[in-house]
């Protein structure tokens, strides 16, 4: 199997994770197009690993999990107390961090 | 050129006839209140100090033969840097001395007079104080051995004369022209200025001794700048035209400062300046005929305004005017005139106090009332003041053998050694003198009383008149002792030069000639205002007279050429300064504050559309490596 | 040998912090500590100056020097000559005075602490001794600009309505020039790198320099800006009349009277000695703007109806004169601006100290309309307002005098048209001077002034200083001149310029 081809669908997660950020209103689709975005580098990585050889790839790959878990944790948290407090889970209402 | 002997024996002490009267100055003027009571006393002491120090040095100088007769005293090196030096020291010549005995004597006489005339004011010390720093920096001017110092006691009687002209400064006009004095007088000080740094770029030194030594060796463009340029000073310090206009405004001041300052000394610094720079405008020829050209017109315009005002400080001043073109009319005659210049000076010193603490002493008895036209007959009440007027009134117009006759009558006959155009017109002054003096005398104390209902004339104390009888002896018997006893020529000679050429007329002729035309003078002025009655409120007049009221224009042409476009492009500038240099300052916060406002606009608070950007900037910079690569 | 300079700018600063240090309930202690400090670094200044040796060969006196951050090549080094004694002198004299006059300038209803207040003044003391005294361009730059932060809050926080617009005015234009000049000075490292091959921003190494011209005039405008906004010049002045009349009087006297002063004092010593042909590329831009300078300042006085803003403009007119002396290159004249700098620095004192008290007296107010006649009321007031007047004047006998007319003498030595015009100015600052003066002390009493007292012990106490120096000065130059006169030979002969001999050779006058 040509490892071009994890990459490619690497970018074509990645793309479709991008799209679907932008997109996208409701805040937890958001948030998986963002884990989506995050694992598309993650297999980026991993295929290259493989195409070099070596396990740098891998070992990025395990910190972009642990900070994407992190992530997680407080981003959900902050989408739970929006909700909580407007009743609402879309992205666009809660823009109050403007000028 | 004349070596300084050292000063020994009693020219060591030629700094203590400064530093006395600046003394009494420095105590009377921080004594503040509690120096009311015996300041006055105070201050008559040190001027009375210093003149008596000043006949023991003319004694002194008397026995010394005449090329040993000028001292130099240095206290200490003043200002140096570079090849710049100016010291702090002192010269005592013939001209000096004379200039001395004139500002001391006259000066204590003047101050004893003052105890009488200003019993009343609240802030005689001040008064007294003021005129102790007059004459401290009158004695400084003419004592100074470089220009540099001179130019000290130059602005220090122009201080002086601020602050005694603005004495009564409540009355706003008062103070306004004492404001006009200085800074009229400091279009002459630019003159001085710039005269001592042509003098200094040239002879590379300040002083009397190098400047005049060397002055054989400077071209004649060079001394002819420096001549017009002394000359600008002398014009505001005398009054001369140009810079005329700030004397007749001069006697809102009390009138003891009129006579000291603005008729006897202080005004006359400039003939002193010009006559000091003889070496300079010996070789300046053009220079020393603008000084003729300037005296002349003076002595022209201070006649006719002294004319024609009613005020009779007004008009005595516009004769002080006159009378000054005289001596710079003689000055700038050159050899020929100097020493007549300085003769009429001390001549004129004497008899111009007398004649104003004459009129000082009427308005004291009329209430401080100037106007001629509410005199009349008080030749009965004021007796002393009538005779020593007269003594002084027979003095001005030159009739022998009074003080006045014998130095104008030299100036007269030294014009036409050089020119009978100019000596004619010299001669025409004088019968104008005689017009206007005779209209003062006549309508002061001849005719019928005018005076306004509750005026009561009445003779001054002793401690006025004294003064007045010691100067009108002065104005009497001064002319014929300094010609004959004291030998002015002579004396002079050493300092100044002294020449004398053919004249195309006789002396007797000459004499005979000018007596006939001042008395033509005096007799129409007793046609008009002794024999006929003059009215209360004054007649239109003529165009002349209305001009002459106005001073001739001087303060309109002061007022239309420099006041109003100086002051417009002040508002220019402010405005100008408000509105550019520092709009542009504030413009430019302004511009980046608004700048700033558009720009956050793109801070929507949209978190996708953060997004997007993130994503175009991704895009951008992921496309600018690939094209990099490509190319 | 004693670290004289290191003592001298420690003290107020410790004296600033123990003063902050102080309950805030006792603000006349506060008041006591900062005058008694303030005089014993007087006292130091003076015992320092007596050991000053006016004859002697070395560039500097006074001289430590101790690495700080040796890596760049910067060092903590002070050391003074004639023209930085001077102006320390200067400040440590105007600090006690200013410390006096405003004694009841802050209270706790005008806002603002009143410790707080003085221990400002205190640490501008000290940062302005360091800044005259630094021999390392590096640390000069860095008192330069932490000099500004005293004076951000002196004027921001007990200013006037206008204070917190005048401030930020202040800082932000004065920043600006410090950023042209840390560029500059960045780029002056560079270059000795290069030149030498170790960088350094010792003054004397840097004097030596030659540069390339091109370098040395883009980092000629660079110090040269900072210093034109300082001083302020032509036409980079419209921060001083905001900051002025915003100021209290006593800030304003510290403000104009010694801190602008480092502005010519950094043209004298680092534009002239490390740029010298730059300057002399530049100098008729400079003596332009110093020109314009000296009119545009005299004339817009003329017209200004606040008495601080009057002040301000006739003080940018006097640092026209005083640069113009600067930049002619001649012996006479730059001694001359040195001497004038401590002349316009005492004659500001006098005039906003007296202003200032003529102000309290009429609750505040500068505008020259709200007064009139004060002689009546108050002669001591008048009479040290009139000496005031007149030494901003330049009244012969007064060191004003000397200090304008060598700036003049010099000038005209070199140029004679610049010199003659520049003489005009004379008749223009008469006129405004003796305006402001007819103005407010004569004529009839104004209504509102009518019961006010006139000056008090302290308030004469403050002022006699002052007007001792000017005359005993004035009268008696040499203790300036002595010092001043070799410090200026030195920059004369490092920027290797010779003074126009007299036309008319002098052999056998001894002069």
């Amino acid at each position: 199997m040509n490892p071009a081809n994890y990459v490619v669908l690497s970018a074509v997660l990645f793309s479709l994770g991008a799209i679907g950020v932008l997109v996208r209103r409701n805040a937890i689709i958001v948030f998986m197009s963002v884990e989506l975005m995050l694992n598309a580098a993650n297999l980026a990585f991993v295929a290259f690993a493989r195409m070099n050889g070596n396990l740098d790839g891998q070992v990025a790959a395990f910190f972009v999990m642990v900070v994407a878990a992190a992530e997680v944790v407080v981003g959900l948290a902050i989408i739970v107390t929006i909700f909580r407090s407007r009743r609402s889970a879309s992205i666009d209402e809660p823009n109050l961090l403007k000028y | 050129m004349i070596e300084l002997m050292p000063a020994e024996g009693v020219f060591s002490l030629i700094w203590v006839l400064i530093a006395l009267p600046l003394l009494g100055a420095g105590i009377l003027l921080l004594g503040g209140r509690r120096t009311n009571s015996w300041g006055p006393y105070l201050g008559v002491f040190t001027v009375v100090g210093s003149a008596v120090l000043a006949v023991l040095m003319l004694l002194a100088m008397m026995g010394q033969p005449a090329e040993e007769r000028s001292v130099g005293q240095t206290l200490f090196t003043w200002v140096f840097a570079g090849s710049f030096q100016a010291d702090m020291a002192f010269q005592l010549d013939q001209l000096s001395m004379v200039f001395v005995l004139l500002i001391t004597i006259v000066g204590s006489l003047i101050h004893i007079y003052s105890i009488g005339y200003m019993s009343h004011d609240v802030d005689k010390r001040k008064f007294f104080g003021y005129l102790n720093l007059f004459v401290a920096a009158m004695l400084l001017l003419v004592l100074a051995n470089n220009y540099f110092l001179l130019y000290v006691g130059w602005e220090g009687v122009g201080l002086a004369s601020y602050l005694l002209i603005g004495f009564w400064q409540i009355k706003p006009t008062a103070a306004a022209a004492a404001k006009k004095a200085f800074i009229i007088n400091r279009v002459g000080d630019v003159g001085l200025s710039l005269a001592i740094m042509v003098m200094f770029v040239t002879f590379g030194s300040v002083s009397f001794q190098d400047v005049f030594g060397q002055s054989g060796e400077a071209s004649e463009g060079t001394l002819t700048a420096i001549g017009l340029l002394l000359l600008l000073a002398a014009c505001g310090k005398s009054a001369q035209f140009p810079l005329q206009a700030w004397l007749l405004d001069a006697m809102e001041g009390p009138t003891p400062v009129s006579a000291l300052i603005h008729a006897a000394t202080m005004v006359t610094a400039g003939v002193y300046l010009i006559v000091r720079s003889n070496a300079v405008f010996d070789r300046a020829v053009w220079a020393a005929a603008a000084v003729v050209l300037v005296g002349l017109i003076t002595i022209f315009m201070g006649a006719i305004i002294g004319s024609a005002k009613d005020d009779i400080k007004k008009s005595l001043a516009g004769s002080t005017m006159s009378q000054i073109g005289y001596m710079i009319f003689a000055a700038g005659l050159g050899p020929i005139g100097y020493v007549f210049a300085i003769f009429h000076l001390l001549t004129h010193g004497v008899f111009k106090a007398g004649l104003f603490l004459g009129a000082g002493s009427v308005m004291h008895g009329m209430k401080d009332n100037v106007n001629m036209r509410r005199y009349g007959a008080l030749r009965g009440l004021m007796v002393i003041t009538f005779v020593t007027f007269l003594a002084g009134y027979l003095a001005i117009m030159g009739i022998p053998p009074f003080a006045g006759f014998w130095s104008k009558d030299e100036i007269i006959h030294a014009a036409f050694e050089r020119s009978w155009v100019i000596g004619a017109a010299a001669i025409l002054g004088a019968g104008i003198t005689g017009f206007y003096m005779t209209r003062m005398v006549a309508m002061t104390f001849f005719g019928k009383a005018r005076w306004e209902d509750d005026v009561h004339p009445h003779e001054s104390p002793a401690v006025m008149t004294v003064p007045l009888v010691i100067l009108a002896l002065g104005s009497t018997f001064l002319g014929m002792a300094l010609l004959f006893w004291g030998n002015i020529e002579s004396w002079l000679e050493p300092v100044v030069g002294f020449a004398s050429g053919p004249t195309t007329l006789s002396s007797i002729t000459l004499m005979a000639i000018t007596l006939v035309v001042v008395l033509v003078g005096a007799f129409i002025g007793w046609r008009q205002y002794g024999a006929n009655p003059v009215p209360i409120e004054a007649p239109r007049g003529n165009w002349l007279t209305r001009a002459a009221r106005r001073d001739l224009y001087g303060d309109l042409v002061n007022e239309v050429v420099i006041v109003r476009p100086s002051f417009a492009l002040a508002r220019w500038l402010a405005w100008f300064d408000s509105a550019w240099i520092d709009g542009i300052v504030n413009g430019s916060a302004a511009f980046v504050g608004g700048a700033a406002g558009r720009i956050r606009r793109t801070q929507s608070g949209f978190a996708r559309s953060y997004a997007l950007s993130m994503l175009g900037g991704a895009v951008l910079i992921v496309a600018a490596l690939v094209l990099v690569r490509l190319s | 040998m004693t670290p004289w300079l290191t003592i001298l700018a420690v003290v107020p600063l410790l004296g600033s912090v123990i003063v902050v240090l102080l309950p805030k309930s006792r603000p006349v202690l506060a008041k006591q500590l900062a005058l008694a400090i303030s005089l014993v670094t007087l006292v130091l200044t003076v015992l320092m100056a007596l050991q000053f040796n006016g004859a002697s060969s070395d560039p500097f006196q006074f001289v430590e020097s101790y690495p700080w951050i040796p890596a760049f090549g910067i060092s903590y080094s002070v050391g003074v000559d004639g023209i930085g004694l001077v102006l320390i002198a200067l400040a440590a004299t105007l600090v006690p005075i200013v410390v006096i006059a405003g004694w009841r300038d802050v209270d706790a209803t005008s806002g603002g602490s009143v410790k707080g207040y003085f221990a400002l003044i205190l640490a501008l003391e000290s940062m302005m001794i360091w800044v005259f005294a630094a021999t390392d361009v590096f640390m000069f730059y860095v008192f330069f600009e932490v000099m500004l932060i005293p004076v951000y809050f002196m004027i921001g926080r007990y200013g006037g309505p206008q204070r917190s617009y005048a401030a930020v005015k202040f800082l932000l234009y004065s920043l600006l020039g410090g950023l042209f000049m840390l560029a500059a000075m960045i780029g002056l490292y560079v270059v000795s790198a290069q030149m030498t091959g170790q960088g350094t921003f010792d003054y004397l190494t840097l004097v030596g320099l030659e540069m390339d011209p091109t370098t040395e005039r883009i980092l000629f405008l660079g110090f040269f800006l900072a210093f034109a906004i300082k001083a302020p010049l032509w036409p980079f002045h419209t921060w001083l009349p905001d900051a002025a009349s915003a100021a209290k009087p006593g800030t304003a006297v510290l403000l104009i009277g010694v801190l602008d002063k480092v502005g010519t004092f950094g043209m004298i010593r680092y534009c002239l000695p490390i740029f010298p042909a730059a300057s002399e590329f530049y100098a008729p831009v400079v003596i332009g703007m110093a020109l314009v300078g000296i009119f545009y300042g005299a004339y817009v006085a003329l017209n200004q109806n606040d008495m601080k803003r009057l002040f301000a403009y006739s003080s940018m007119s006097h640092f026209g004169f005083i640069a113009l002396g600067i930049f002619v290159f001649t012996t006479v004249a730059q001694s001359g601006s040195m001497v004038y700098m401590v002349a316009h620095g005492l004659s500001t004192a006098a005039l906003f100290l007296t202003a200032g008290f003529l102000m309290q007296r009429a609750n505040g107010s500068s505008l020259i309309f709200d007064f009139g006649g004060v002689n009546k009321a108050a002669p001591v007031l008048a009479g040290f307002f009139m000496f005031a007047a007149l030494s901003s004047l330049a009244l012969p006998g007064l060191v004003s005098f000397v200090g304008e007319f060598m700036v003049l003498l010099g000038t005209f030595q070199r140029y004679l048209f610049v010199g003659g015009v520049a003489t005009l100015g004379i008749v223009i600052t008469a006129a405004y001077v003796l305006r402001l003066y007819q103005k407010t002390m004569t004529g009839p009493l104004a209504v509102k002034l009518v019961g006010m007292p006139d000056l008090g012990a302290r308030e004469v106490i403050a002022l006699m200083p002052v007007v001792v120096l000017t005359l005993v000065l004035g009268l008696f130059p040499a203790p300036i001149l002595n010092v001043i006169n070799p410090a200026v030979d030195r920059v004369m002969t490092t920027i290797a310029a010779k003074d126009p001999g007299p036309t008319v050779s002098s052999e056998g006058s001894g002069r």
